[in-house]
């Protein structure tokens, strides 16, 4: 019986070892889906840039419920992938109930910065900052001086974009009015295209002619309605100026994919611990291509390029979301 | 609020309507010839998908439609095998129906078009256009009546005008026609129609393929006038609200329209203003969101009037062992 254990556990180090010399990151996307067009669709392109370029392979899993989560994580690392990459505020949980047992594993959150934990990589977007620079060209490109804020689930994420668009509007025009509308409460708000349609026809009768969506797979709805109504919408996450060219004034770029790529590429190796993506970093951005250079003129290009320099200089300060859970400038 | 803005918001009111008035009806036909049906909502996502992805195929919206409905059909004729013919439980085929949609739409999707679970953006005659209704611009100026005629009245989709003639319609049909009354009969005692010779299978099924007709068009309408495409789960629980519609209207054509242009209203108030500010109180967004559910249950609760259900409804129908 003894010498049947030895042998079986034996069997078992071989295994493990094997695994560990082979092991795959793994890739854990949000409730939005892989292919929303935005968050998640920026992570699977990281991950994509990464197998192209090595001819690695990862594993991949696309939640569809809160339950799941927990689950994945364990499932991931039973399994030996190494890196496991999670998406999204709502890992930060499990994340800090999953990680302190598998010591050797090593996590990558992005969006989350504030849980505890050796192997752990957090990384943390200044979401605010990219937003005060779509909010200065929404602000810059508007007519009516009223521009529109569509969120997808109310959380405090998401008010951080707002509240950063808002302020961004405003140091442009200090009259302008925002008017900021999140879909609901549900992690159906994420996908609900219709309910983003109605939110923009009724930011649109409010007079809002530039309405910036950050809601996920409800924005399609969002982005589609301003170009049926002839208004102008920002993306965002992903470079979605391409959806309706020329009636996408931009989008706000969260390099999400750099930062899975970056992951993928250190393999087990990765540094842990809470990494800040900001605009020096080039971790947020406005986006410009072909689709909207018709709409960016030289001047609001030089006004924002103006504004992103001051931030990495740190002569202007955006204030946070977090900073004490509410917007100087905007009351949800 | 001005005058404009009330109009707006009724605007929003009869688009936000028009799914739950549609799915409403289809679950009335069901329901009232005894067959519970609570796979509206992936009959709707099914339509939703199908409409979208031949529409986008052909360039027409209307074969879109045909498609929407033939495949809420499909699902229909499912749900009445289970149901109808093998007589199963029917709650529990109604919710295989729901994730048979949920999960198909997505897989078919991402074979056919490789756009991650989407159909491909719709454009031009691929969407049903707003209709102006004649003189809608002429009238414009005339006070208070001209905004609402071409604002309220005019510039929905021709499947709007569809939605509403099918409440008269099914007030007449169930109510005024032999059908009608065998269809009621066969809800509350299939065992005396089956006596009088008429077959309860056949106005079974007859029932659930009108259900799945309505939930098609249904369907279409979110993806192909309302949106520009399918998105996996557009349909966000609209057959749910709908259900709970189709109570709180006590299985009735002319109370369910009442019933969804309420939640249709709360929705598009919920939208409009995010916290309503009364002064002393405000009124979060979620209490308008929960206000349709909320209604239903004091209504089932018994403390505004009875909901009744159709009496032979959920029971399969056993001729004889």
């Amino acid at each position: 019986m003894t010498l049947m254990t030895k042998f079986l556990g034996a069997a078992a180090a071989v295994a493990l070892s094997a695994g560990a010399a082979l092991a795959e990151p793994a890739l854990i996307f949000d409730l939005g889906g892989k292919f929303d067009k935005s968050f998640n669709e920026a992570a699977f392109n990281g991950a994509s840039r990464w197998a192209d370029e090595t001819g690695g392979t990862f594993r991949e899993i696309e939640l569809q419920s809160e339950a799941q989560r927990e689950q994945a994580l364990r499932r991931f690392a039973e399994a030996g992938a190494n890196p496991i990459i999670t998406m999204g505020f709502a890992m930060a949980d499990p994340l800090s109930a999953v990680a302190p047992d598998y010591p050797n594993t090593k996590f990558v959150v992005v969006d989350v910065t504030w849980i505890s934990g050796d192997n752990i990589r957090q990384i943390g977007f200044a979401e605010h900052e990219g937003s005060y620079l779509v909010g200065m060209l929404a602000a810059m490109a508007s007519k009516s001086g009223t521009v529109g804020f569509v969120g997808g689930m109310d959380v405090p994420l998401i008010r951080h974009f707002g509240c950063g668009y808002a302020q961004g509007a405003m140091a442009v025009n200090p009259d302008v009015k925002v008017v900021a509308n999140m879909t609901g409460t549900t992690p159906s708000a994420w996908n609900d295209p219709v309910k983003g349609s109605e939110l923009a026809k009724a930011q649109i009768s409010q007079g809002a002619d530039v309405i910036y969506a950050a809601a996920g797979g409800t924005g399609v709805g969002v982005l589609q309605t301003a170009a049926d109504e002839g208004i102008l919408s920002i993306g965002v996450d992903s470079n979605q100026n391409h959806l309706h060219p020329g009636k996408v004034l931009t989008s706000m770029l969260k390099r999400v994919d750099v930062a899975v790529y970056e992951a993928m590429k250190a393999g087990d190796a990765v540094e842990t611990g809470v990494v800040n993506m900001g605009l020096a970093e080039d971790g947020v951005g406005y986006a410009l291509d072909d689709n909207n250079a018709a709409l960016i003129s030289d001047e609001m290009k030089a006004k924002v390029d103006a504004a992103r320099q001051d931030i990495i200089d740190g002569k202007l300060k955006v204030a946070s979301y977090y900073e004490n859970d509410s917007c100087p400038v905007l009351k949800f | 609020m001005d005058y404009m803005t009330i109009l707006q918001i009724l605007d929003s009111t009869v688009r936000l309507a028009v799914p739950l008035l549609l799915a409403c009806l289809a679950g009335l036909y069901s329901e009232r010839a005894g067959i519970f049906d609570i796979g509206l909502e992936g009959k709707m996502l099914a339509a939703a998908f199908f409409s979208g992805a031949v529409a986008a195929v052909s360039g027409s919206a209307w074969l879109g439609l045909l498609a929407g409905m033939g495949a809420s059909l499909v699902l229909s004729a499912l749900h009445g095998l289970a149901s109808i013919t093998f007589r199963g439980n029917q709650l529990i085929s109604g919710v295989a129906v729901n994730f048979l949609a949920a999960g198909m739409t997505v897989v078919v999707a991402q074979d056919w078009f490789k756009q991650g679970g989407r159909t491909p953006s719709l454009s031009g005659a691929a969407r049903f256009e707003p209709i102006t209704l004649p003189g809608a611009e002429a009238l414009r100026d005339v006070p208070i009546l001209g905004p609402l005629y071409a604002e309220l009245i005019s510039g929905h989709t021709s499947l709007v005008y569809i939605a509403f003639a099918c409440v008269p319609l099914t007030w007449w049909a169930l109510y005024r026609t032999r059908f009608g009354l065998r269809l009621r009969a066969v809800g509350e005692n299939p065992a005396a129609v089956d006596t009088a010779g008429v077959s309860v299978v056949g106005l079974r099924y007859a029932a659930v393929a009108i259900c799945g007709v309505l939930c098609g068009i249904a369907g279409a309408y979110l993806a192909t006038a309302l949106q520009a495409g399918f998105v996996k789960d557009m349909t966000a629980g609209r057959g749910y609200i709908a259900l709970a519609a189709l109570i709180f209207a006590k299985w009735r054509p002319w109370y369910a329209l009442l019933a969804t242009l309420l939640f249709g209203l709360l929705q598009a108030i919920a939208l409009r203003y995010q916290n309503i500010d009364l002064g002393a109180i405000t009124i979060p967004v979620q209490v308008m969101d929960a206000l349709p559910y909320i209604l239903t249950v004091v209504i089932l609760a018994g403390f505004v009037g009875k909901a009744i259900p159709p009496r032979a409804g959920g029971e399969p129908y056993v001729k004889e062992r």
